[in-house]
């Protein structure tokens, strides 16, 4: 293989786009986790073979891309350079596909997306509201390249931002201040900006004298979050390229990519890349023949969700357990292995080339407020959503930084399923909170969501819909929390285990007049005394359901009622006349209290009833209500 | 004193040099002896402390710290029900129970003959088909209540396919069982 130099990037570019552009039809199928699992290697493996049987191979190329991010309607491919979306494709049916799509020259309309049942085809991808209000920077090449081929990537554009900072000879203050105008903003949660992380770095190691480190947080442990994975799935080389800018501005030799164990196929793209990038000259002694000397390290998470803490991180990183310290002293000047140290998240490398490339100013105009005097005045650029929850279109979205919940959640996801209503969003993971209809449209920024009470953190976004309880969601949190907290301090230790005994109180229904004041009391000495980040934010899925959702909790105590049927202590299953008696409750009842015969009214014992609610989860009818 | 069962020592030893005996790789160490041993032996721990030079006390402290190691044996065929938040709206404490009851065990158990154990686990990061479990290195989507049982069956029957000598070792990856 070729040795990428400065001088040859563009040829070796050209040259792969001239063999892409021989090709007639590229399939581009989704091989991501989600669409893995939804079998869609097969549907690949089947798609070669059809195209080989009726000897197009030469014609038509099957590639196996990342994360397409609309994952629920996996398998998916798409066909380009035209670009029509299959959605819920069957092996079985790949003969037809080829058939139709490239022999009669119409797509086979069975696997087109459409808004809903009885709804006309959507034939084209961008035409599909999932994917037209969105902007991919970080993502950019999702679904586009075949992320274990570097060929692939430099052909759509990897690597010429590097090759930009290397020929014109733009390193150390320049590049950093091209960061800093930009506004680019720590895409991990908290929304510290890059530029001035990277300065305060700067500064450390040329006063100490020592070679700072890059390292870049793929830990990603919010409950619900998958932009980290998706994007190391689909192209690890923009994460890659963006530590290799990092390095030159702040002189560092060595990197680190700190990854999830949970994220298997994640790891072994990203391996993959970096072997290929050092096989290529992008990595190791003599980057692009330029005697730069970069090279990148794994290292694997266990499992602790406090390890997203950059003191944390660190710790594990060495071979320790990941507790944090104290910051007084932080890790931009001493870190990893003491010396100054940026860490940034996985998103936040994978905009640095495009800022980069396209100029700080162009990065500036996408977003909120205006921040060519400081990044602390707007969030510039695009944000990755993980849009889950109850939402008819879930995924994942980029969007430019203030567009408003209500676009993402209605215009992009399509609205809530399934005849229910709309309740929260929960953004910020364990250290967000829970936004209802009145926040809606509000403008999604760093600032705002906090001012509101929850975070933008990595990007998880939860939709809710009436049968959610908050109280249970603000539990299921604080259980979360409790787990996780390294135990280190006493206000998070302790803290976190009086939340997490009041709030099971109360959705036992043994709830008492004045633990809502308790809560509020115990939150805002979490905040106040806790060390890291973790216990600071904790209280915050309380705080905010308190406020925006108090009558819930009240009902909880006074009246002994769950409003949304979840709670198991104050609830009860029953059958309604729905019921057309077909005996599928009947058969998974675990403590056979369902009775009923065939094409009769069936009818639960509640003195057997677990409330284990298999029956409704069952039910084609919807004749099974829980109150 | 313990005796160490030789075998073992070749394969810790191997974990050992993949890992160039350093101890800043501990953790990566701690998951491949996991991975191998479906827990964390004593003896191993104390032969990566002795390679390393690194105490033992501080193996211990991350192997009780992290989620992902275990002191005591897992089963052979591990089924973890995902909890993250997506995958709790939908309804996975209700898949959780389900699987505990199809299996006999609470969940963080391992059934007695060691074939199965069932964890609640960390978000697995498949939050579009929620709710998510994996059974051995199968990832499912759309899992709710109402289908523990009947993939219990289902595998059940693979997993003993597979263990018998004339199994044809299908090594299909995962199915998704009904959308999300």
């Amino acid at each position: 293989m070729p040795k990428v130099t400065v001088a040859n990037l563009d040829a070796i570019a050209a040259a792969a786009r001239q063999r892409h552009q021989g090709w007639k039809a590229m399939l581009m199928v989704c091989a991501g986790t989600g669409c893995v699992s939804a079998r869609s290697l097969p549907i690949r493996d089947a798609l070669r073979e059809e195209i080989g049987r009726r000897g197009l191979e030469r014609e038509i190329k099957v590639v196996a891309t990342g994360c397409n991010g609309f994952c629920a309607h996996g398998p998916i491919c798409v066909v380009q350079p035209d670009g029509v979306f299959y959605e819920r494709l069957k092996a079985e049916a790949v003969p037809e596909l080829i058939e139709s799509h490239f022999v009669r020259g119409r797509p086979l309309e069975e696997f087109l997306f459409r808004a809903g049942d009885g709804e006309r085809p959507v034939p084209l991808e961008k035409d599909i509201e999932f994917f037209a209000k969105q902007q991919c920077i970080a993502l950019r090449n999702r679904g586009k390249i075949d992320p274990e081929d570097i060929e692939d990537a430099i052909r759509a554009g990897a690597y010429q931002a590097l090759k930009k900072v290397l020929a014109e000879g733009i390193e150390g203050d320049e590049l950093v201040r091209r960061i800093v105008r930009s506004g680019l903003r720590g895409r991990g949660g908290g929304g510290f900006p890059t530029g001035i992380k990277w300065q305060s770095c700067l500064a450390a190691a040329r006063q100490r004298g020592v070679r700072p480190y890059v390292v870049c947080n793929g830990d990603e442990g919010d409950p619900g979050a998958f932009m980290d994975r998706s994007l190391v799935e689909a192209d690890p080389h923009a994460v890659i390229e963006g530590m290799l800018i990092g390095a030159r501005a702040l002189g560092a030799s060595e990197g680190f990519v700190y990854i999830r164990l949970e994220y298997p196929l994640a790891l072994q793209r990203l391996r993959k890349a970096i072997a290929q990038a050092r096989e290529w000259g992008l990595l190791g002694a003599d980057v692009m023949g330029t005697g730069m000397a970069f090279d990148l390290t794994i290292h694997q998470g266990a499992g602790a969700f406090v390890c997203g803490e950059s003191t944390a991180l660190m710790a594990s990183m060495e071979g320790r357990a990941g507790e944090p310290r104290a910051k007084y002293v932080h890790t931009v000047e001493h870190g990893y292995r003491d010396r100054p140290t940026v860490l940034n998240n996985v998103e936040t490398w994978a905009n640095v080339p495009q800022i980069v490339r396209n100029g700080p100013e162009w990065f500036a105009a996408i977003g909120t407020g205006d921040v060519s005097q400081s990044p602390w005045n707007g969030s510039s650029g695009t944000k990755v959503f993980s849009l889950v929850g109850s939402v008819r279109n879930s995924g994942l979205v980029e969007v430019p930084m203030g567009i408003t919940l209500r676009e993402i959640v209605f215009d992009i996801g399509g609205g809530i399923p399934d005849g229910r209503t709309f309740k929260a969003v929960q953004t910020g993971g364990p250290s967000g909170g829970c936004l209802p209809d009145s926040k809606l449209d509000l403008p999604v920024d760093f600032d705002t969501l906090v001012d509101s009470g929850s975070m933008m953190g990595s990007g998880g976004m939860i939709v809710m819909d009436d049968r959610t309880c908050m109280v249970d969601v603000a539990r299921y949190f604080v259980d979360f929390l409790c787990e996780e907290s390294c135990g280190k301090c006493a206000p998070c230790r302790e803290g976190l285990v009086n939340l997490r005994e009041v709030l099971t109180r109360i959705t036992r229904g043994e709830g008492r007049e004045g633990d809502l004041e308790l809560l509020e009391d115990l939150g805002a000495a979490l905040t106040d005394g806790s060390l890291c980040g973790l216990g600071q934010t904790a209280a915050n899925p309380v705080l905010s359901t308190l406020r925006y959702f108090r009558d819930e909790y009240e009902a909880h105590i006074r009246e002994r009622r769950c409003p949304a049927g979840v709670c198991k202590a104050l609830i009860r299953y029953s059958i309604t006349e729905d019921c057309t008696g077909c005996t599928s409750c009947v058969k998974v009842c675990p403590t056979e209290a369902i009775t009923g015969e065939r094409k009769k009214l069936h009818v639960i014992d509640q003195t057997k009833c677990i409330q284990c609610g298999t029956c409704m989860d069952v039910c084609n009818d919807d004749a099974v209500v829980v109150r | 004193m313990r005796t160490v069962i030789p075998i073992q020592v070749v394969q810790v030893d191997a974990i050992i040099d993949r890992w160039q005996a350093n101890p800043e790789f501990a953790v990566e160490m701690l998951q491949d002896v996991q991975g191998r041993f479906r827990h964390l032996p004593k003896d191993a721990l104390a032969r990566i402390a002795e390679r390393c030079g690194t105490d033992l006390g501080r193996l211990y402290h991350i192997a009780t710290f992290f989620k992902a190691f275990s002191l005591e044996p897992k089963g052979e065929h591990p089924i973890q029900v995902c909890t993250g938040t997506a995958c709790h709206v939908k309804g996975s404490a209700r898949t959780l129970e389900a699987f505990g009851r199809e299996l006999g065990i609470a969940p963080g158990q391992t059934t007695p003959d060691l074939k199965w154990s069932l964890d609640g686990v960390r978000c697995l990061g498949c939050c579009g088909l929620a709710p998510v479990v994996t059974i051995g290195p199968d990832l499912l989507g759309g899992v709710d209540s109402s289908k523990a049982g009947k993939l219990m069956r289902r595998y059940r029957k693979r997993f003993a396919a597979q263990a018998s000598p004339e199994a044809s070792g299908d090594g299909d990856g995962a199915e998704g069982d009904g959308d999300a």
